[in-house]
């Protein structure tokens, strides 16, 4: 059953996060990495949420290490900031990291601030 | 139909080449431009199946060096140095390869190594440690954590960009 959870959720994560990244590049066309910037702290807040509300071993594994795992990407991320780095925009690169760190970890604690009433 | 996103040189005011800076979505990439529905639904299967692969190999990972949430998180940490160091080896494979298949970065890149790595995992785990009064583990892990992917990323597509362009000789 475990893996087939998790099936489900990346299944639906992984395609979700290029859709989305695609979607923003499509409409911001910016250096700055916008698109991998949004789906982190959207799976930051969801994973926080459902982590927050204590859902059970089942959902957490579909919402959780599946959907919020895959729609997240830290390979990305990294790729990005080096990229920016290498082509002399340093700035941003460090500028994608503390916004990265400071979104994504706020974000967390923001979903599991929404999810503890529904314990 | 939308233009390409080219990237402007900041003195002039011709089209320089296309900077990939995103590895998952490049809108230089004609295999990436928004087509015909039925190109479209392979690169999605493509994703979807890669990143199916990638997760479970992270549940996996992550169930055989489990952690207290008071813990350090070292299977988090692992899973995402690891996928930063295959991310810089495929993107600079991909990126001097001839001809390289069209479903290759949607499959390995966007899915296999982005359903593999997690940043949501690593904000919560940040935020786990805090809330159990445990700030200078956190500050550890965050620092260990985007040094070590950032040293991983640089150091593998560095090292790959210089053997691919020795073997292509």
């Amino acid at each position: 059953m475990t893996p087939l959870l998790i099936a489900l959720g990346a299944g639906v994560g992984a395609p979700a996060r290029y859709l989305t990244d695609l979607a923003i590049q499509s409409r911001f066309r910016t250096l700055f990495p916008w698109g991998t910037v949004t789906v982190n702290v959207l799976a930051s807040l969801l994973l926080g949420a459902v982590a927050g509300a204590g859902v059970g071993t089942d959902a957490m594994l579909l919402v959780g290490t599946g959907f919020c795992g895959a729609l997240s990407t830290y390979s990305a991320f990294s790729y990005e900031t080096l990229r920016l780095a290498q082509q002399g925009a340093g700035r941003l690169a460090l500028g994608n990291v503390a916004l990265s760190l400071t979104a994504g970890i706020g974000a967390a604690a923001v979903g599991w601030w929404l999810g503890l009433p529904l314990r | 139909m939308p233009q390409p996103a080219f990237q402007q040189h900041p003195g002039g005011g011709r089209r320089a080449a296309p900077a990939v800076i995103d590895p998952d979505v490049d809108l230089a990439d004609p295999a990436q431009q928004p087509v015909g529905p039925a190109r479209r639904w392979d690169v999605l299967a493509a994703t979807a199946a890669g990143g199916i692969l990638g997760a479970e190999a992270r549940y996996g990972l992550g169930s055989a060096a489990p952690h207290h949430d008071q813990q350090f998180p070292w299977s988090t940490l692992l899973i995402n140095v690891t996928g930063c160091l295959l991310i810089g080896v495929l993107m600079a494979v991909l990126l001097q390869a001839p001809s390289p298949h069209r479903l290759a970065r949607p499959f390995l890149g966007v899915g296999v190594l982005g359903g593999y790595t997690t940043y949501s995992t690593f904000a919560l785990d940040v935020q786990r440690l805090l809330l159990h009064h445990r700030p200078l583990v956190a500050v550890d892990y965050v620092a260990l954590t985007v040094l070590g992917c950032a040293g991983a990323v640089w150091l593998s597509s560095a090292l790959t960009g210089r053997i691919v362009a020795v073997a292509r000789r």
